[in-house]
């Protein structure tokens, strides 16, 4: 039973690809011939930490069902001024700060990049409204080629993800 | 043209862009098990742990789901699970948002976190995501207080038989039990999964709800009885007779709203919760065939007293040397309809709770019933029980709490979307 879990599981893996961007089976494969970087990225998984002003994070998780690695060079949403892609790493004398991410988030293909409390992220920054929780925030990601993908998120209370922030320069 | 990919993947894939089945590849299967696939994909890496080894062990008692996206909300026609929590809870005035603008919220977030549960994958910043690898049956059923029509500013549209029920002179209600603006019901065949969505559902609401009471109830484990076994109170009665039977037309006439009231209510119901106090110690004072003449079954396999069989219709006119063999104010001559409309669907759980001090046992029964109208179908009963019904001595009620149950959603929809938004409303 568990083999033929994990089959099955195999089959809708690559499957979920097909029926999660909403397309049919021959637009994938025409599309993906002269593919955009953004028509071969799906966002899932999707929140922003709920915050009254000033800044807060973004996550999920970006897949890439293309062939060639693609890469998020930058992402804006109406209700920030400001939108950083952000990293976190370690500091010498302990714990960890969050800085701007040099050259983006690469998305290898055929795989995963995960936007994660601790981790990568994206940060909305000079909210110009409250972030309240339960309602949504349109977010777009824009590739290295210059397509992007809009997509909407839910606004969620959360504990975590109050890593410092360590600005550019 | 851009993929414009929407919420969580349990939102995500739409039935008009399905490839057509002719793999034959079971699509609902494929649906829940994209979603269930994307959701492992997207928490593997946001957490240490490995969806392989999570799901490895997980056995198909574990994994059985219930779909959530339908016409009804699941956890009602949805044979009882093991397992229940329900929790009451009222919007909080500190917002700082209009109660509407709350309610909303705190929908739209129930409706994100269930639709993901009860497919076995973890809620969005799930911190826990382990645990919502055994669904195990699990459904969220969410309820909406009378009184919360009117703090929205939609009095007009509350169902007219839903209102807190009269107080009958038998009652010995505490408030603590009594309704709130929203219910929670959560329903498993395992006990961590309830106690991990119930924790998701109330945390992810926190700043919007605040819990008022909470009332956790149990049945037989799964599969220690046959299915459509009845369940046993801890009277030791089989508790659950003559209900309507679910995927059929009656089923559909005694609970499902057909709109006729308020036209959002299509598919909704109406429920009644009651907290049901077992007079354990007092009980064990009877013989058995004295108890068995207080509620006119027999103990052992429920069937009445003029029958052989649990299923046996009660007749009350049959008479043994000129007295009734059911006497007439034994709880199965007073419960049964008198009018063709006064049925329901009870779908009971135990509670066992510790008793207070001096006390052998705080037991009882959280009495869960469904129907279109409580008017016509509810309180006749309702009130001839409470005159007349001699287990009277050994049962009080001490909760009641009404709840409009609305009607289920699709893909993209939220729960209560049909009340809250106009455009749904005139759909």
């Amino acid at each position: 039973m568990n083999n033929g879990l994990m089959i099955r599981l195999g089959a809708v893996l690559a499957a979920a690809s097909l029926v999660a961007v909403g397309c049919s089976k021959t637009d994938i494969a025409t599309e993906h011939k002269s593919a955009s970087a953004a028509s071969a990225v799906t966002v899932t998984d999707q929140w922003v930490k709920a915050a009254p002003t000033g800044m807060t994070g973004l996550f999920g998780t970006l897949k890439n069902a293309g062939e060639h690695e693609v890469n998020v060079v930058s992402a804006s949403s109406p209700v920030a001024g400001k939108v950083e892609l952000h990293e976190v790493v370690g500091q010498a004398g302990g714990g960890s700060v969050m800085q701007p991410k040099e050259g983006g988030f690469p998305i290898p293909a055929g795989g995963t990049h995960v936007l994660a409390p601790g981790a990568d992220h994206i940060m909305l920054m000079d909210l110009k409204q409250p972030l309240q929780v339960g309602k949504d925030v349109e977010v777009t990601l824009r590739f290295e080629d210059g397509s992007t993908l809009p997509f909407t998120a839910q606004v969620r209370d959360f504990s975590g993800a109050d890593e410092t922030y360590k600005p550019a320069g | 043209m851009p993929t414009r990919p929407t919420s969580p993947p349990a939102d995500g894939p739409s039935g008009d862009h399905d490839p057509p089945g002719a793999s034959g590849i079971n699509r609902r299967r494929l649906l829940a098990g994209g979603a269930a696939a994307a959701g492992l994909a997207g928490a593997a890496g946001a957490a240490s742990w490995s969806a392989a080894a999570g799901r490895r062990r997980v056995s198909a008692f574990a994994a059985e789901t219930i779909a959530f996206y339908g016409a009804h909300q699941a956890g009602i026609e949805t044979p009882p699970q093991s397992h229940a929590v329900f929790v009451g809870l009222d919007i909080r005035s500190d917002t700082q948002r209009s109660p509407r603008d709350a309610l909303e919220a705190v929908l739209k977030l129930w409706t994100t976190d269930a639709a993901r549960l009860t497919q076995g994958i973890p809620a969005l910043a799930d911190t826990e995501p382990e645990l919502a690898l055994r669904p195990a049956r699990l459904t969220v059923t969410v309820g909406l207080g009378p009184a919360v029509f009117e703090r929205v500013g939609l009095g007009r549209l509350r169902p007219p038989s839903a209102r807190s029920l009269p107080v009958m002179t038998v009652d010995r209600l505490e408030p603590r039990w009594g309704g709130t603006d929203l219910l929670l019901q959560i329903c498993a065949d395992d006990p961590i999964t309830v106690a991990h969505a119930t924790r998701v559902l109330v945390k992810n609401v926190r700043t919007l709800a605040v819990e008022r009471w909470r009332q956790a109830g149990f049945r037989s484990a799964r599969n220690a009885d046959h299915d459509g076994v009845t369940m046993r109170n801890l009277m030791g009665q089989v508790d659950g007779t003559v209900n309507p039977v679910a995927d059929t037309p009656d089923f559909s006439e005694v609970v499902w709203d057909n709109a006729q009231a308020q036209p959002w209510m299509a598919g909704g119901t109406l429920m009644v919760l009651r907290r049901i106090r077992m007079n354990l110690d007092k009980w064990d004072e009877l013989d058995r065939a004295s108890k068995e003449l207080a509620i006119g079954r027999r103990l052992d396999n429920g069937a009445p007293l003029t029958g052989q069989h649990e299923n046996d219709p009660v007749d009350v006119t049959v008479r043994r040397d000129g007295i009734p063999v059911i006497p007439p104010n034994a709880h199965v001559a007073l419960a049964h309809p008198f009018q063709p409309g006064e049925r329901f669907l009870r779908r009971p759980y135990n509670f066992d709770d510790p008793p207070t001090a001096g006390e052998t046992s705080d037991s009882g029964l959280l009495f869960a019933a469904y129907q279109r109208d409580i008017d016509v179908q509810f309180l006749p009963v309702l009130r001839r029980l409470a005159e007349a019904d001699a287990m009277n001595r050994w049962l009080t009620t001490i909760g009641s709490a009404v709840y409009v149950i609305p009607p289920g959603v699709q893909t993209g929809q939220y729960l209560g979307s049909q009340l809250l938004d106009d455009r749904d409303r005139t759909r």
